[in-house]
């Protein structure tokens, strides 16, 4: 048997209602970060959050990013945020006031940020074609490895140094009483 | 019924607007967050929005296809070691001031 061109009832398209559903996971899991009290929870929806961006960026036609966003944030990012949170977290800590007293003010800025970017978005004519393009890997390869490989090595000493600067400034110093 | 939403994952303004919810989100977080690591995955969340606005940028403009692709993995790499610093020093200042909570870090106002 074949699906049916819409989904019956609703009539919109069933890769619709998947971007739908990915948004829908995406905003409600990076509202339980930013809201929810107990922060080894907001690690964990960040975690699901990652993951619905991810699928996301396969929805945009870039399969390569929605890997490297798999393997970076979810893979390692997500685990440093984590052991770094069971690293600070003292049980005689506050858990009742996880706000700042400027939450309310911030809140409101927040919403008037996002209002102002949906209404820039949706007056602007962004040249756009009609349909999604998929990103042919083995021509991003080509660009990545031939005109952008200064950037490329740029990078990866640049990851060398955080790696050398974060084990630096975690390690316990020698000779003080603490 | 609810067939204006048919197309919408072929339009541009469905994924910028969802990028900019995103930011809005983490900016928020930025602000209102007391805890040093809470603010630090709400820079996450700001850093995200961005890729997937230069991924959806990407998949709508055939002149910059397969350059939004490789400007959001190095944005990645360069978030990684954002991440990596940053907690470094939050782990660094709570092992000196025992919490890791922003506002009582108030020794440079003392």
């Amino acid at each position: 048997m074949t699906l049916p061109e819409t989904i019956p009832l609703l009539g919109f398209g069933w890769d619709d209602l998947l971007f739908m559903i990915f948004a829908a996971i995406l905003v409600g899991s990076a509202l339980l970060v930013v809201l929810m009290r107990d922060i080894i929870r907001c690690g964990l929806a960040m975690i699901i959050c990652f993951a619905s961006l991810a699928g996301l960026y396969v929805f945009a036609g870039a399969p390569v990013v929605a890997a490297a966003q798999v393997l970076v944030y979810i893979g390692a990012i997500s685990v440093l945020v984590l052991f770094a949170i069971m690293l600070t977290q003292s049980k005689s800590g506050p858990r009742e006031l996880v706000f700042q007293t400027q939450a309310f003010p911030a809140a409101i800025a927040a919403a008037v940020l996002a209002l102002l970017i949906a209404v820039t978005v949706a007056s602007t004519d962004w040249l756009a074609s009609a349909t999604r393009i998929w990103t042919n890997t083995r021509d991003m390869a080509t660009q990545l490895f031939a005109s952008y490989s200064l950037p490329f090595e740029i990078v990866s000493v640049l990851l060398l140094a955080a790696v050398i600067g974060g084990v630096f400034l975690a390690k316990r110093e020698k000779g003080r009483a603490d | 019924m609810l067939s204006f939403l048919d197309n919408i994952s072929q339009s541009l303004d469905a994924y910028l607007v969802l990028a900019g919810l995103l930011f809005a989100i983490g900016s928020f977080g930025f602000l209102a967050r007391r805890n040093a690591i809470s603010m630090l995955m709400s820079i996450e969340l700001m850093l995200n929005a961005v890729n997937l606005s230069i991924i959806a940028f990407g998949a709508f403009n055939p002149s910059l296809n397969p350059y939004a692709s490789i400007i959001a993995l190095i944005v990645i790499a360069s978030a990684a070691a954002e991440a990596t610093v940053g907690l470094a020093i939050v782990i660094a200042i709570y092992r000196n001031k025992k919490t890791p909570l922003v506002d009582e870090y108030d020794a440079m106002r003392q």
